[in-house]
Parts: C-alpha cells; structure tokens; sequence
C-alpha cells in the first residue's frame, strides 16, 4: 500500500493542531471551526479509503492465500537509534483492530467536530471563549489517537498515550477558569499518569526480556507456526518464545518476569480505561465540555487499555494468571459501575459510570477469550463491542450534551418530560438506550451476546454475574431515559424559550449515530476481526455474523434486559413512591452506591492522611534541610571558586603565554609521571 | 604529475572559485555598485553551499596528492556543515558590514572569511602535517584582521594584537610539537605516524611533542589553560566575527583534533594522550563554567560559555568510535545554530542600540518578544534543556563517551554532567533578565534589518528541528561508521 495515505492521515490533524494553536485567534471563530471541520472530514475519507482498502481489497500485503488477514506495516521509520539492538521507531501498522479503529476514531471525532460547532455556542449564537483552542486541542487529540493505533511498537504507543492522556488533560480543563474543572484535570492526569508508571516499567521489563519493542516480533510469538503467519525474523520469535517457555524463566515474588511484565502494562491500560481502583478520575472527568465527554471519555481514549490488551492478546494467552486478574478486575469494575449508575442524578455522571461499566465488559471479554473456545470468540467480541460502544455512547453523550445545551444543567431533575419539546433527541436517545440495553436488533445486543457467549464458554459464575450486570445496564440507562423525557415538567415553559431541539450541526451527529447504532450490528465482525486473523466462517454475507450467536444465550439475555426495562418503567415511568420505597429499603446500599463506594474519599484518606503525613513530610523535610543545604554550599563553594580564579583571566598577553606554556609543559610532565 | 588529483578537492576549487568572484567583483565593480559585495558574496556561497549536498560530491577517489590530502563522507559532511554556519554568518555579517565606518572595506570581510574557510578546509582534509600547518595558518592570519576590522574602535585593535601574540606563540609551540614528531618518526604523515609508532613504547620525547601538539589545537579549540586570548577577543572583536571565531573556527578545529588524534597518534592512545584529554577536559568544561558564571557582558559571557562547550565537544575525541565521530560533527551542527542565534540576537541589539551588557536585556521580551524568544531558544539549546536540538548533541556526545566503557570515562562524564548543572544556572540567568526581571531604561523595540531576520529563523529552525527530526543524526552515524 502506499504510503501516501497513511502519512495524510496523522500529518492533517497534526498540521490543524498547529495552524489553529498558532494562529487560531486571528482566524475568526467560524473559520477555526470550519477548517477543523473539514481537515477531520479529510482524515475520515482517507480513513475510510484506508480501512476499506485493508479489509475488503484482497491484495497479498493484507491478506495471505488461505484466508487469514495479516499485520501490514505500511512504513516504519527509525526515529532513534541507540545501539544496534535499541531502536525507537515510528510507523504505521495495519491490522484488524487497528483498521478497525482508523473507522471508529475519524467517525466520532467528526460527529464531535460538527457538533461542537453548534455546542460551543451560546442560545444567541456568541462562540464560547477559546473555540480555536478548543478544535486546536480536538486535532491534536485525534492525531494522538490515531497514532496510538497504528503504533508499530510499544515504544511508540506509549509516545502516543502520553499524547493523549495531555490532550484529554488539555480539554477537560478546557474550561479552566471554572476551579471543578481544573481540579478534575489534574486529577485526570495525575491517576492516569501513577497507570502509566506501571505502563512504563512494564514496557522497560518486557522488552528488556524480549529484546525488541516491536509488536511484530513481540506478538508472533506464542502458537507454533505463527511466525509463519506474520513474517518476523525468526531469530525474535525463538528469542521471545524462549523467555516465555523456559522452565528457568526469570521470577520475581514468585511470578515470571512476563507475567509481571504483562499485569504492569495492564495497569496502564486500567488507568486509561478507567478499571477499578483507578478509575475515580472518569467521572469527574465529565467537568469537560460534553462533545470531549463524547469523543474521549466514551468512545476513543478510554477504550485505549481495550486495545492495548488487544494488542498484546498473543502475549497475554501465555500468561494465563495476566488474562485471569484482567476477568476479575474488569467484572468488580463492571458490576460496580453498574451499582454506581444506578443511584446518580447528573446524566454525565450515570453516562461516566455506565461507560466503565461497559469497557469493563470489553475487558471482561479479551480476559476469557481462549483460542479454544469458538476460535477465541471473547477477542472478536471484545473488539464488537468496542465497536458498537464507540457509536451508542457517543450517541448518548451527544444527546445528552444537546439537553444539557438546552436546559443550562445537567441534573436530571431540571429536565422531565422533554419528550414534547426535543422529539429528535427523544428518538435518538432512546435508541442509544435500547442499544446500551441489548434489545435485538440494535447494535450492543450482538456484541453483547457475543460477550456473555464468551463468558459461558470460560465459566458459568462469570457468565451469570455479567448478566447481572447486562441486566442492571438496561436498568439503569431506561431509568434515565425515563427520568429526562417522562415525568410531569417542573417549570412551565413559556413561549420562544422552551426547549427545543438543537440546530443542525447538533441534530446531524445525532441522528447518523443513531443510524449506526441501529446497524452496526449486523457488520460481519467474525470475519473481520479475530484474534489471529482467520476468519471464522466462510462466506462474508452480512447475516452470517448471527451464527455466532448462541441463541440460547441471547435468549435469556434479552428476557433479562426486558424485564430491566420493565422494571425500570414501573418505577420510573410516572411519579410514584416506589424508588423512594426501594432506597429505604436498602438505605446502607443505596447509601454506598450514591456516594460511589467511597472511593474518592478512600484516596484521599490514603493521599492527604498517608502518604502526604508519614512519606511527603519527612522527605520533605529532608529535601528542604539536607539536600537544599548541600546544595546551596555546593553553589556557595561555586561561586568562591569561580571568585578566586578571576585573577587568570588579567587581561596582560604577557601572563596569557607563561600560562599556555606552563600548561603544555605540564599537561606532558604530569603525563610522563604517571605513566613512569 | 596527475592533474586529475584536483577533482579530488572539489569544495577546495569551489571555495576558491567563490572567492575569486567576490574578489572580482569587488575590486572591478565601481563605487556606486559595490554595496552589493556583501549580498554577492552571500548568493554565491549559498550556492556552493547547496552544491556541497550534491551526492557526486562524495563519491569517487579520496586521496589525493601521495595521501596528503583525503576527502572522504565524514570529511565533505563536516565541510558542509561549516559551510551552513559560515554562510549564517555571512548574512548576519550583512548589516554590520554596512555601517558607516566599515563600509568602504565591507567586501574585505567577506573575502578574509572565505580564506579562512579555505583553511579550515585544509585542516580537515590534511593527512600531512605539513598540509595541515598551511592551513592552520591560512585559517589563524586573516582572522587576526577580521579581529581589527572595527580597527576605529580601541577594543578590537587590541583584541587583533592579543590574537596575534598568542596565535604567533601557539604556531611556534605546535611546531616545535611537530618536529620531535618528525624526529620520532620520520615522516610528516598521519598514517606514517602510526606505521612508526606501532609496537614503540612511549618515552618522554613523544609525550612532551603530543602535549605540544595538543596545546597548538588546543589553542584554536581554546581549552583550558590555552583559552585565554578567547575571552579579550571575543569581547574586542565585532560580533560577526566573534561568531565565526566561536563556531565554525572552533568546529574546524575540532574535528582535525579528532583526526589528528586518531590517525596519527591512535596507536599510543591509552599509553599518553588519553589523560591529558582527561585534564584538559575536566579543566575546560569546569574553569569556562565558572568564569561564565561572573560575567556582566554579554560577549565575554558566551566566550566563557563556548570555552565549556569545547570541553564538551572533546568528550567526542576522546570516545575512540565511530559514534564519538558522529556525535561531534552532530554537536558542531547544533552548536552552530544555537550560538549563532544568540550571536544574532546580540548582533541585532547591539547594532540598534549598541548594548552588550547582560543588565541591558532586562525587560526585553516585553519591547521585542520575539529576540527574546529566540535567545531563550538559544540558551536553552546552549544548556541541553529537552526537547531542543542542544539536548540531542549532548545526549549523543556523552553515550558515545560512555561506550567507550572505562571507569574514567564515566567519572569524566559525570563531572560533564553536574557542569551542565552549573551551566544552566549562567544560560538561565539571561533568560531571567528577559523575561522576569524589570528595568526603566529596556531596550525601545525595534526592527531587525531582513538579512538578521533570515538567520535567525533560520537558527530557530535549526534549534527546534534537529533534535526531533532523527534522520540528521542518523546519517551523521552512517557517514562516520
């Protein structure tokens, strides 16, 4: 392929981010918008272009004779080069997911795009304060998100995640004079940084044993005759798969040094997606502007810990302690979550919750995905449901940004009964949550399904307790639902300044996304996307992905999310008592669940009363008396000697030449002394 | 005699081709169209220049001449690279060049630095040492009346005759270095050198004739304690020509050292000049930091600054690999464009409105933000603060150093390292006056001439770009593996 394409891809954003930075406030605010507009329209045809010329153009580079899809690095430039072995590249690789994700990203970043342009403005059309800095900071979220992707090797990705862990910083504090929103950036970076440390370290361990930061090399590793499959040098492959399948395999705390290496990487992945216990940042995140909300914290960055564990998948399956403590985390988060959501009263808030909710469902998938069982169907689910997710959360985010645009709140009790007033958001939302709830046949029932299949292949008790949570999705989401646009409206709305449905760049996003969500299910992801790129069935039709489903399992989980949602309407469908009834009834859970478990009051215990009290203050103490004191000697002694040398420099030519040769003959003397 | 020996020196003809033009063009021209010397000069070497990146310019024969003279990739790279600084300072030359008490001798300037180009040139390409004395003193003569040029001031006069005292004693020095040499070993080659010296033992002779030797670069390369003219000319000299003197007669310099070193005496390396590099080194870097640090003006202050970065520059000599090679051309390239932006800004300022002292500057970036800006850019560069190119050259120069694996070494660089601490402190505290500190009296703002303007973008491009965009240092590697 050539390599036109992909370079367009990452230098358009790039160059919007630089051109709308730099000269961004002497373009007027609708000029600024536009440009960023139509450079991520670019970005998502040549996307578009790209990802379809992967799947669907049969050349030998993609896809191998018998059938199987093949990682393509479409170019990979040495950007340092330390020694023969330490090379950091940068490049761009083509495979299943990162194709898949060359859709996902353009497409919503685009939808945010438009959107923004009727968002960040006022009900009298005035641009917010800082909209060229705002579409600056989206272009340079987008070029590090596709980076991310397409990153070649670790090395890069973590450049990249880096990159966007600093714009998501950038745009939550976007509205910087407001103190909750800068309180909520730093706290943003600073979790996802501590994730990243792990990241970091994980990457050091893992490529230190391996040799090689290339993913590549690094994920042909693990089934005999892969090597085959992806053309790496055979001698990384032997090199990597010894570490791995050596009994003297170096241990560290009793677990191999990959298996550390693999769990320490997970935890970068958990801080970006927001897994428990690291994820205390993503709600508050939401103090962002709500099209940021959309794009980042629901549909692209967040699902980055997703991918990296995709990414690695190969290496994961060798590491099955990894692959199980990724289960556990991902099903506490996701029931957790789900508990969460279900109490809050900011749409934000339930949509942040419902989010980590469903990314742990994601991982949930990749952790019992096992080549075994249905040609790993938990990977190609896992995938579907990033997918799918991508589309109905930022469909629901959106909307949820269009109440919020109209109502000036963003509590739910401000809203009730909008459904008269706001019809095309009513429509788009509900669809959001019927696709969020699994109902057949709108997108997140397939991908769902596919998951909870997974599930009961790996283990009952996991199987059970993710539809639970499936159930309590669906639960949760129609709560709202009826909460925002049922219920009798408090404040009679009056004349021209009722609510009312948002302008077209507004109304757009929303209803194309709302077409997706209805049938991104039917996308025939088994033969796209899987763990090893075989297809799993033969023909490509776009009916064929329903075999994969277990019908079984469908069954039962659609008759759960139904009676969710009935559930959900008898007690949220009019006013009544019942909710109230419940919360009383349980008053410590409910309790628990409103307050998120405590979480953030548990860190700042730990912070503020732990590490601040008994480690920060004696260091600091430390660092103010003994380091600074030597310190400032050192400079003391410094400036003594830099005094007392002056006299060298007199000025006199005379002194110049008995000095020069003073020093050579000296520098040869004190030479022939010690060598005598 | 082979006449086709001359293709060989293809940049020599070129340099003199473009040399004798300005010449022409300044002598025949008549007096109202000789204003035009400078922008000629400029051009034409700006031409060459771009020639010097032709391929055909690397390939083919290398010696020429019975081995006197070689020219191989490394060699054409590292003339390129001076050729990129010199022709910056000839643009930035252009204003001052213009003034009114210069102005009748402005195409003299311009034909003074091509000649020393032309013996730089020579003391790179030398394998001969009596090839490489030719060029020394092709390259330290005009230099002393580029050093008086501005001869109606008191300073400059006095920084030419200092210039020439020292340079006169440091020629006589290297010589009688040279011919104990010869007395050793019987021939003036580089590689009939280490023919000779294969298998010898050191005696005294060879290490009182290396340390002679060392001293008569170490002059030009102005190390600690054979730097002391640097300061009074750096200070006396006009700013244009201080440039010159502190990058590209210091790269030229440097990189003979380095051939010098390897070719001729790489044999006795550990056995005699590897701890005299030591010393030279630690007393450099450690002796320019701590006079910098006192400066009030603002040329003898980048003298002093530049006298450290030479130390730096050695570290690459001292490597012994390929990768000590490339990272001191690197280092040359980077340290062109930092410097020579601060020299540019400096020259700017000092042309308005004639300031050169450090308290001067205070409160600058609020009257002319975007000089301040760029002398940031340049100190900061200067001091290897991340992600800017002086960084990159001082990562690269020091990982050469360590791979050369002994204990020393890394004791050495450690001492590198903490100067660098020491280093940022000076480089930061003209960040200070820009930007924090206040003053009545700030420089009014002003508009630099367009020739300023050129180099300087120019500079900052050098400066943001070279550190991030890899392939520089990449093909530097390759040249000089």
């Amino acid at each position: 392929m050539d390599i036109t394409l992909p370079i367009l891809i990452l230098s358009i954003p790039l160059f919007m981010f630089l051109l709308l930075g730099l000269l961004g406030m002497k373009m007027s605010h609708k000029l600024a918008g536009t440009l960023g507009t139509l450079g991520m329209g670019t970005v998502l045809v040549l996307s578009y272009i790209t990802a379809f010329t992967y799947f669907f153009s049969g050349s030998p580079q993609f896809i191998s004779a018998a059938g199987e899809r093949l990682q393509a690095v479409i170019f990979n430039q040495t950007w340092l080069q330390f020694s023969d072995t330490l090379v950091i590249k940068l490049g761009f690789l083509l495979d299943p997911i990162s194709a898949m994700m060359l859709v996902v990203i353009p497409t919503i970043s685009f939808m945010v795009h438009l959107y923004s342009l009727g968002y960040m403005r006022d009900h009298h059309g005035v641009y917010e304060h800082g909209f060229q800095r705002f579409y600056a900071f989206l272009s340079l979220f987008s070029f590090s998100m596709l980076g991310l992707v397409v990153a070649t090797n670790i090395f890069q990705m973590y450049i990249f995640w880096e990159l966007v862990g600093a714009s998501s910083y950038l745009l939550i504090g976007f509205y910087y004079k407001k103190p909750s929103a800068v309180s909520a950036s730093k706290k943003a970076f600073i979790v996802t940084r501590f994730a990243d440390l792990g990241f970091l370290i994980g990457i050091l361990v893992l490529s230190y044993y391996t040799g090689t930061f290339d993913f590549m090399s690094l994920t042909s590793v693990p089934v005999d005759g892969m090597a085959d499959v992806y053309h790496v040098s055979e001698n990384t492959a032997v090199a990597v798969k010894g570490i791995f399948q050596s009994s003297a395999a170096p241990m560290f705390m009793g677990a191999s040094v990959m298996t550390w290496a693999l769990v320490l990487i997970f935890m970068g992945g958990m801080g970006k997606s927001a897994m428990m216990p690291l994820h205390i940042w993503l709600p508050d995140a939401m103090e962002g502007p709500t099209p940021v909300s959309a794009l980042i914290h629901a549909a692209t960055m967040v699902v980055a810990g997703v991918y990296l564990v995709a990414r690695l998948f190969p290496l994961y399956l060798m590491e099955e302690a990894a692959l199980n403590i990724i289960v556990v985390v991902g099903a506490l988060t996701a029931f957790y979550a789900a508990m969460v959501a279900c109490t809050q009263i900011d749409i934000k808030r339930v949509l942040a919750f419902s989010t980590i909710s469903q990314i742990a469902f994601m991982m949930v998938s990749l952790g019992v995905a096992r080549p075994e069982f249905h040609h790993g169907i938990g990977y190609m689910a896992g995938m579907f449901h990033l997918f799918t997710h991508a589309m109905f959360k930022a469909l629901l985010f959106l909307c949820a940004g269009a109440l919020i645009h109209a109502i000036g709140s963003n509590d739910y009790t401000a809203m009730h009964g909008l459904r008269k007033y706001m019809p095309i958001t009513h429509i788009t939302f509900l669809i959001g949550c019927l696709a969020i709830a699994g109902i057949i046949p709108f997108a997140g029932f397939f991908s769902k399904d596919e998951i909870l299949t997974a599930c009961f292949g790996h283990s009952i008790v996991w199987y059970v307790w993710m539809s639970v949570v499936a159930g309590l999705t669906a639960f949760y989401m129609f709560r709202l639902y009826y909460l925002i646009f049922w219920w009798k409206e408090h404040h009679v709305h009056e004349g021209h300044h009722a609510p009312h449905d948002q302008p077209m760049t507004m109304t757009l996003p929303l209803i194309i996304l709302a077409a997706v969500s209805c049938v991104a299910g039917f996308v025939p992801f088994g033969n796209l996307v899987t763990w090893n790129g075989k297809p799993m069935y033969d023909s490509m039709g776009f009916f064929t992905n329903l075999q994969h489903l277990d019908w079984s399992v469908a069954a039962i989980s659609l008759a759960v999310a139904i009676i969710a949602i009935a559930i959900a309407t008898v007690m949220y469908r009019k006013e009544n008592p019942l909710p109230d009834k419940m919360a009383n009834m349980f008053p410590r859970l409910w309790d628990w669940c409103y307050h998120r478990f405590y979480w953030d009051e548990l860190y700042m215990f730990i912070t503020h009363k732990i590490i601040f009290g008994c480690i920060s203050r004696p260091i600091a103490w430390f660092d103010r008396h003994i380091i600074d004191g030597t310190m400032d000697s050192l400079a003391t002694i410094t400036n003594k000697a830099s005094y007392a040398i002056r006299g060298l420099q007199s000025g006199k030519v005379q002194m110049y030449v008995w000095i020069y040769l003073a020093g050579a003959l000296l520098l040869g003397a004190i030479t022939a002394i010690c060598l005598m | 005699m082979d006449y086709s020996q001359f293709l060989v020196m293809k940049q020599e003809i070129g340099l003199l081709a473009v040399f004798l033009l300005v010449f022409l063009f300044d002598t025949f021209m008549p007096r109202g169209r000789q204003g035009a010397v400078g922008m000629v000069g400029c051009i034409l070497f700006a031409i060459f220049t771009a020639f010097g990146f032709c391929p055909s310019f690397t390939c083919g024969v290398t010696d020429a001449f019975s081995g006197m003279y070689n020219s191989s990739a490394a060699v054409v790279n590292i003339k390129n690279i001076l050729n990129i600084g010199a022709l910056i300072v000839m643009i930035q030359a252009l204003r001052w060049a213009d003034q009114e008490m210069t102005r009748i001798r402005r195409g003299e300037f311009y034909e003074l630095l091509l000649v020393t180009l032309f013996g730089m040139y020579l003391m790179i390409s030398a394998r001969h040492f009596l090839l490489f004395v030719i060029g020394l003193e092709t390259a330290s003569l005009p230099l002393a009346a580029m050093v008086a040029f501005d001869k109606h001031r008191y300073e400059s006069r006095e920084a030419a005759v200092k210039y020439v005292l020292t340079a006169v004693f440091s020629s006589a020095i290297f010589l009688m270095g040279l011919s104990f040499v010869y007395g050793l070993a019987g021939t003036l080659y580089f590689d009939g050198i280490a023919l000779a010296l294969w298998g010898e033992g050191v005696n005294t002779l060879l290490i009182v004739a290396l340390a002679f030797v060392i001293a008569g670069i170490g002059f030009k390369l102005s190390l600690v304690p054979f730097h002391l003219w640097t300061a009074d000319v750096y200070q006396g000299a006009p700013t244009p020509v201080t440039s010159y003197l502190s990058v590209i007669s210091k790269g030229a310099a440097a990189f003979a050292f380095l051939v010098i070193l390897w070719q001729a005496f790489g044999q006795v390396y550990s056995q005699a000049w590897e701890w005299m590099l030591y010393a030279l080194i630690i007393l450099t870097i450690t002796v320019g930091n701590l006079f910098a640090m006192r400066q009030r003006n603002i040329k003898r202050f980048l003298a002093f600054s530049s006298i450290s970065q030479a130390g730096y520059i050695v570290l690459g000599v001292i490597a012994m690999n390929p990768m000590g090679m490339s990272a001191l051309m690197y280092y040359v390239l980077v340290y062109i464009f930092s410097n020579l932006a601060a020299f540019g800004v400096i020259g700017a300022i000092e042309n308005n409105s004639g300031k050169l002292w450090i308290d001067d500057y205070k409160g600058l970036y609020k009257t002319n933000p975007r000089l301040a800006f760029t002398m940031m850019l340049a100190m900061f560069s200067l001091a290897g603060i991340p992600p800017f190119a002086g960084f990159f050259s001082k990562f690269f120069i020091f990982t050469s150093a360590i791979n050369q694996g002994s204990i020393a070494i890394y004791v050495l660089v450690l001492i590198a390292l903490i100067n660098t601490i020491i280093s940022l402190y000076y480089y930061l505290l003209v960040v200070k006056a820009m930007f924090i500190s206040q003053d009545d009296c700030v420089i009014p703002n002003f508009r630099s001439a367009c020739s300023e303007r050129l180099a300087l973008w120019v500079c900052v491009a050098g400066i943001i770009f070279l550190g991030i965009v890899s392939c520089v240092y990449n093909h530097l590697l390759q040249v000089a593996a």
